[in-house]
């Protein structure tokens, strides 16, 4: 039972239930779990509820089966990073104070120099890990948003932390930072045998560098287990409305390619689809309901993204 | 495109180190000294060329503040006015009332009032994200300035309180009672800190329309000392009160600089401090509260000064960058150095003349607000 275990979790903003009681785990250790689905669905929610910064109303989380409270306070004492989406902008502070501080934060100001002098050379250490060293001396404000991205992994990493927690963290990177981002993850997170937990929009990132899927919908999960057979043309039918295959090109790897809006939810190829805590209730087969999805489907950035890949596979 | 290509060599730098496994265990983290010691140069360079930017402007404070007791209208010589000042006894008695009772308290006052208002700045506009909070933006000095004239128009008596701290002393009951405030609205479940912002604009422009409330319903003694306070000056200074705020700056600085790593870490955005352990909550109300304190003495003692609370901390950031270490004390010293050099600007704009020194750090706040403004929107556009 190694891994982060979510039971019976519910949240609630006011009266409206954004969570609806979730049971999944465990999300083991020294894997990526990717957390898919559309919109509204409860991702983020559920991400923020797991660090603690979104308050639970009921339910519980263990982590390797010991339990782990559901206020950011507890979830800190078992090293929970979450990570937001982007470092905020306009702040006068350099890549390696900037992770100096998140090993810091906790701890007093004055006294233990000798832990400071530590605490120096751990943060260096995390930055020539993750192969931004040369980054150290200059301001986040000058960084790319690849960079950018890899200084806040290198701000959590250096709290070693046993479950990482990152919001989005493709939006807004370039093709190369994308494939560049999720590698230092998949490597990091193997090396240090974290449970690694990561929102996604983008589903070939997922299917890539995720082990694990976990599939939301309308505050439910309607799918979880390795992210090859959660995500199906059947299940990205049903839940994002799109008609896609899952082919294997020449290499070896698994491609999700769109081919348009699903018609009434059903997928163009079918191959066999498996959930493992999947309940059947989020199939919206109903035209009303497949309507909806498309006109929100338009405005979706990850399809634009993956139309995108697509072309330039197809070159 | 250069992002991109810095990049790629920084990443082939990190392969040819060796991409795998350095930091396996935090043990092993112990003996990456000296492979990290030479990356460490520049910070160390960094923190040390701060430290001498302090001692800088320290050094300034120091020259503008002998400076400050140069100049006045009666024009002591050089000579006499250090004699004064380090021989008291053997002084010629003019001098020494000149010097002791008058120069020495503006000149010292100046300097603890632009350090406590430069300390709240910062400490605000961390704490609310905001690089327009300040003391006089948020309400304290508007509200100092209700409680005074309500003081100096009602001519009120507190008990035990000797009658000439009655006005201070009801300016800080009322900049207190702003801050209390502004510390409940932050309070309030589900209030930002950009409610919290708007909420003390709103107290301004309310304080505001008292004081000319009582302005109004005045007498025109009454009407004149009002006036007078609420221009700022350095004027009402004597030792008592600049014993009492020299205090309350020794008690507040320690505590600012106990939270300066959460402070830091607050800018990086309040989810991720929370998430590295921070009670953003707490230290959010803790300071506030705090910096509430001493922005309210230092009004209620010179009546409003604009400007060097908002701009103070700006110039820290350029000088010191955002490490709360550097940039408490930065923007302390920065406050009080701008606030000196503006009460000698008092003096010698109009020879003869004492301008009120809150009408100068406007005049020359305004110019610096609007470059402060022009360079944020240049950036984030």
């Amino acid at each position: 039972m190694r891994g982060l275990s979510i039971h019976q979790l519910s949240v609630r903003y006011g009266k409206r239930l954004v969570l609806h009681s979730l049971c999944a785990g465990p999300l083991p250790r020294g894997q990526i779990t990717a957390l898919l689905g559309p919109n509204g669905s409860g991702k983020s929610t559920l991400l923020r509820a797991l660090a603690g910064l979104t308050r639970a109303q009921e339910g519980s989380l263990a982590l390797d089966g010991e339990a782990l409270g559901l206020s950011a306070a507890a979830a800190r004492s078992h090293s929970v990073v979450y990570l937001p989406q982007a470092l905020p902008a306009g702040v006068r502070l350099q890549v390696l104070e900037s992770v100096l501080v998140a090993c810091r934060a906790t701890r007093g100001a004055f006294g233990q120099r000798d832990a400071h002098g530590a605490d120096l050379a751990r943060a260096s250490a995390v930055l020539e890990r993750l192969g931004i060293g040369a980054l150290a001396s200059r301001s986040l404000d000058e960084l790319s948003g690849g960079q950018r991205q890899l200084v806040g992994i290198a701000q959590a990493l250096v709290r070693e932390p046993q479950v990482l927690l990152l919001d989005e963290p493709l939006s807004a990177l370039d093709l190369n930072h994308q494939f560049h981002v999720m590698s230092v993850l998949r490597e990091i997170t193997r090396e240090r045998d974290i449970a690694t937990v990561v929102v996604l929009h983008d589903i070939n990132a997922a299917l890539r560098a995720c082990d694990q899927a976990m599939l939301l919908d309308g505050g439910r999960i309607v799918g979880f287990g390795p992210a090859a057979q959660v995500i199906t043309s059947e299940s990205l039918a049903r839940v994002f409305g799109v008609a896609a295959r899952i082919e294997q090109c020449s290499r070896g790897q698994y491609q999700v390619l769109i081919d348009g809006l699903a018609q009434n939810g059903e997928a163009v190829v079918e191959p066999p689809s498996q959930f493992d805590g999947g309940s059947g209730s989020g199939a919206g087969s109903e035209p009303d309901d497949a309507r909806q999805r498309v006109i929100s489907l338009a405005e979706r950035r990850g399809s634009h993204r993956e139309a995108a890949v697509r072309a330039e596979l197809a070159r | 495109m250069s992002d991109s290509a810095s990049m790629h060599r920084t990443r082939s730098a990190a392969q040819t180190a060796g991409l795998a496994g350095m930091l396996g265990d935090p043990d092993h983290l112990g003996g990456t000294h000296h492979a990290g010691a030479a990356a460490l140069q520049p910070y160390r360079r960094l923190t040390r060329r701060r430290a001498l930017w302090l001692a800088a402007v320290a050094l300034l404070i120091v020259g503008s503040v002998l400076f400050d007791l140069r100049s006045g209208p009666s024009g002591l010589p050089l000579a006499t006015l250090l004699h004064t000042l380090f021989d008291r006894a053997a002084a010629d008695p003019a001098a020494s009332v000149i010097v002791w009772q008058i120069r020495l308290p503006y000149a010292v006052m100046a300097v603890l009032v632009g350090g406590a208002l430069g300390l709240s700045g910062a400490e605000m506009q961390t704490i609310l994200n905001n690089p327009l909070a300040s003391p006089y933006t948020l309400g304290v000095s508007a509200a100092a300035a209700f409680g005074a004239s309500l003081a100096i128009v009602l001519d009120i008596t507190l008990p035990g309180i000797a009658q000439s701290w009655i006005v201070s002393a009801n300016a800080f009951l009322f900049a207190l009672f702003s801050a209390l405030l502004l510390d409940g609205v932050a309070r309030w479940r589900g209030m930002n800190t950009s409610g919290v912002v708007l909420f003390g604009i709103a107290l301004v422009f309310a304080f505001h329309a008292l004081v000319s409330l009582t302005q109004f319903v005045a007498s025109a003694d009454a009407l004149q000392g009002l006036i007078f306070w609420t221009l700022g000056s350095l004027a009402r200074a004597d030792w008592p009160k600049i014993g009492v705020l020299a205090v309350a700056l020794a008690l507040a600085l320690p505590l600012a600089l106990r939270n300066a790593w959460k402070l830091t870490a607050l800018r990086l955005g309040e989810d991720r401090a929370a998430s590295f352990g921070i009670d953003v909550r707490r230290i959010r109300l803790m300071t506030l509260l705090r910096v509430s304190v001493l922005s309210a003495l230092a009004v209620s003692f010179v009546g409003t000064i604009g400007f060097v609370g908002l701009i103070a901390p700006h110039i820290a950031r350029t000088l010191f960058g955002e490490d709360h270490r550097f940039y408490l004390p930065g923007s302390m010293l920065v406050g009080a150095l701008m606030l000196s050099l503006a009460s000698i600007a008092s003096k010698l704009l109009v020879p003869g003349v004492l301008i009120p020194v809150g009408i100068v750090t406007a005049l020359v706040g305004i110019p610096l607000f609007l470059g402060i403004v022009v360079r944020t929107q240049g950036v984030s556009s």
